[in-house]
């Protein structure tokens, strides 16, 4: 193991993930070895059914590799049980998707303070966190807003808001302007690059050649491998 | 997660399908109502019962004439005939310890009048002693004087609805009213009295024994009523008395030993299985309300699966999903204890306005199995839709597949 490779934040090694569908299996991931380091920001490009979400879920403790070994933070995450990876994944990880996932019944600023519900911060402490990351986000004039009252680009940075609320030191988007018209697409992208330049290592899933290359690191999947991976 | 966010953010996934909610949380409510009322209902049965015979007391024993079990005694005696209760037993068993009183009591219909004013009233001969066995309370006047049992006096303690009857609103005393062929002074009214061991003391009227029997023609007594001093001693009066008459009756045992508490707990029994069993019978309608909530839930986990792998996704363990499903079963069986508690009370309070005499009350055993069953149902219930929930896969679960 070299020095470099040791301090990278994300190791993969042969990673593989197969589904088993009826007779076949489908070979969602296969053999990836690849090694991310802190503060890096990288696009993750293919077709559609390359593995692109597949990956990231893998990279978000949210799946499990078939075979292959995943390092997160120098940490082999194969031994870590539910309880643990939740914890990862509330703490370490933030997550963006293509379709918010805001919970309806509750205002902007409750959905961005749910993971330090569930991590169970006492809510003054609460209050102030969320307030500067809904600030962040420059929504503090729609704290009180539930998502069906906010724009698609509003409700995605809602969204954002909550990913980083727990200050995680991995950024995952999995198509985050996906269902946004360009302007509000463009914003969104433009907060996720200021938080990249605060520190955040992120990693943007997208189809839109524009955005895939506006990151210093470029992959690109098929068919579950890895055919490019260029530094720009 | 801190115990007050739990609370709220089940709250408000109540709150929000509200229609889902008041429904499932009605229906184990009106299972918690039926277990109320229906207990109400078989535990008032009961004390109307015990009510009616604890007016006795319960130092008391009750001889009547006659063999109503089998045993004692050889069988196939031919010749064996039942005796009489009569005054004689009456006056050897006073002579037994531990006895406060024994009233002899015969018991007849008989036409009864004052002038012009006649009606049927039930005639019982006894003595002064009949008011410390029967419990009587005097209403004006007194009560028979304390007399040679075989001597006759024509005086009469009448109850309260006879006194009316025949008098209005009169005083009866020192009138002379007939009763049968002879004349009688009322000497007493009776405070009312209501039933009790079947008779009405209001529509009675009570005279010396030996006057009774004079009337009646008939030396025969109905029951002897003992009371004795303490009601530890009960049994033990009873095989002393059972000895006594055994012996005045030339050794066979032709009469018949009955005490209060052998007829209550009998009573007593009964509808203690009653009212289990009508409480078991509203118990199915709580396990019905247990299955809607598990169906609810089931298709609330279904509806929120998008929900669910996101805070999956967020950080929440499974235990967490778990405990959040399982809370919100839980409050809905709280809900439903609440409200169908208070349903349950309301309808008993109903059936009492309607039916004032009957003395309906749930008992507390009732209240806290109605209620806790339901806590058990959303709980029991409220398990597999919360298994369920926590064992998705966010992934799945995330992109609706
Ligand atoms: N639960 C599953 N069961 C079976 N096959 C699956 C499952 N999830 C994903 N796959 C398959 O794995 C492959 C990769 O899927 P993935 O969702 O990672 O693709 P993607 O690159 O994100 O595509 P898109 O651009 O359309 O989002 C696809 O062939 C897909 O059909
Ligand atoms: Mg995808």
């Amino acid at each position: 193991m070299t020095e470099g490779a040791r301090e990278a934040m994300i190791q993969l090694e042969k990673l593989s993930r197969i589904y088993p569908v009826g007779d076949t299996e489908v070979h969602a991931l296969e053999n990836i070895t690849l090694a991310i380091s802190a503060g890096e920001y990288i696009s993750l490009m293919g077709p559609s059914g390359s593995g692109k979400s597949t990956l990231l879920n893998m990279l978000g403790l949210l799946d499990r590799p078939t075979q292959g070994i995943y390092r997160l933070e120098g940490r082999d995450t194969q031994g870590l049980d539910e309880l643990e990876r939740a914890r990862l994944r509330r703490e370490r990880i933030g997550f963006v998707f293509q379709a918010f996932h805001l919970l309806p019944r509750l205002t902007a600023f409750e959905n961005a303070a749910l993971p330090m519900m569930l991590a169970g911060t006492p809510a003054g402490k609460r209050r102030a966190l969320v307030t500067e990351a809904l600030a962040a986000v420059g929504l503090s004039d729609r704290a009180h807003h539930l998502p069906n009252q906010l724009s698609g680009g509003q409700r995605q940075r809602v969204a954002i808001a909550r990913a980083i609320v727990m200050r995680p030191a991995l950024l995952l988007a999995d198509e985050p302007t996906g269902n946004l018209d360009s302007r509000s697409g463009s914003e969104v992208i433009q907060l996720l690059e200021t938080l990249n330049q605060s520190g955040i290592t992120l990693i943007i899933v997208t189809h839109d050649p524009d955005i895939g290359s506006r990151a210093q690191r470029r992959i690109v999947l098929h068919d579950g491998r890895i055919v490019e991976d260029r530094v720009a | 997660m801190l115990a007050k966010d739990l609370m709220t953010f089940t709250w408000r996934a109540l709150t929000t399908s509200r229609l889902r909610s008041v429904l499932v949380v009605g229906a184990a409510a009106i299972g918690v109502a039926a277990v109320v009322i229906l207990t109400a209902l078989g535990e008032g049965a009961r004390q109307y019962i015990l009510g009616e015979f604890s007016s006795l007391g319960s130092e008391l024993l009750i001889v009547l004439p006659g063999k109503t079990e089998k045993g004692g005694g050889p069988p196939g005696m031919i010749f064996e005939t039942e005796r009489d209760l009569t005054i004689e037993d009456t006056v050897a068993l006073h002579r037994l310890p531990h006895i406060k009183a024994v009233s002899p009591l015969s018991v007849g219909a008989i036409d009864m009048s004052f002038g012009a004013h006649s009606r049927a009233a039930m005639l019982l001969g006894s003595d002064a002693s009949l008011l410390e066995t029967r419990n009587l309370k005097m209403g004006r006047g007194s009560f028979l004087p304390s007399l040679d049992l075989n001597k006759a006096k024509p005086v009469v303690v009448i109850g309260t609805t006879l006194a009316h009857d025949l008098f209005g609103n009169a005083s009866p005393i020192g009138q002379w009213v007939r009763l049968g062929d002879r004349r009688f002074r009322v000497i007493g009214e009776l405070a009312e009295q209501g039933t009790s061991l079947g008779q009405n003391l209001d529509e009675a009227a009570i005279v010396p024994v030996a006057s009774a029997q004079a009337l009646f023609n008939n030396p025969a007594l109905f029951r002897i009523l003992i009371k004795v001093d303490n009601r530890s001693r009960l049994h033990k009066v009873e095989a002393s008395v059972r000895r006594v008459l055994t012996q005045l009756h030339q050794g066979i045992e032709d009469f018949t030993l009955i005490t209060q508490d052998a007829v209550l707990s009998t009573f007593d029994q009964i509808f203690k299985v009653l009212t289990l069993s009508v409480g078991g019978i509203a118990a199915i309608s709580l396990l019905v309300a247990g299955i809607i909530i598990m169906n609810v839930m089931l298709v609330s986990v279904s509806q929120r699966r998008e929900e669910i792998g996101l805070l999956m996704a967020i950080g929440a363990p499974p235990a967490l999903i778990l405990r959040l499903f399982l809370l919100e079963s839980l409050l809905i069986g709280v809900f439903g204890a609440i409200v169908g508690s208070l349903v349950g009370r309301f309808g008993v309070w109903v059936i009492a306005k309607i039916y004032p005499s009957f003395p309906v009350a749930t008992p507390l055993w009732a209240y806290l199995a109605a209620a806790s069953t339901a806590l058990g149902a959303g709980m029991l219930f409220g398990w597999l839709p919360a298994r369920r929930a926590a064992q998705l896969d966010p992934v799945r679960a995330l992109t609706g597949r």
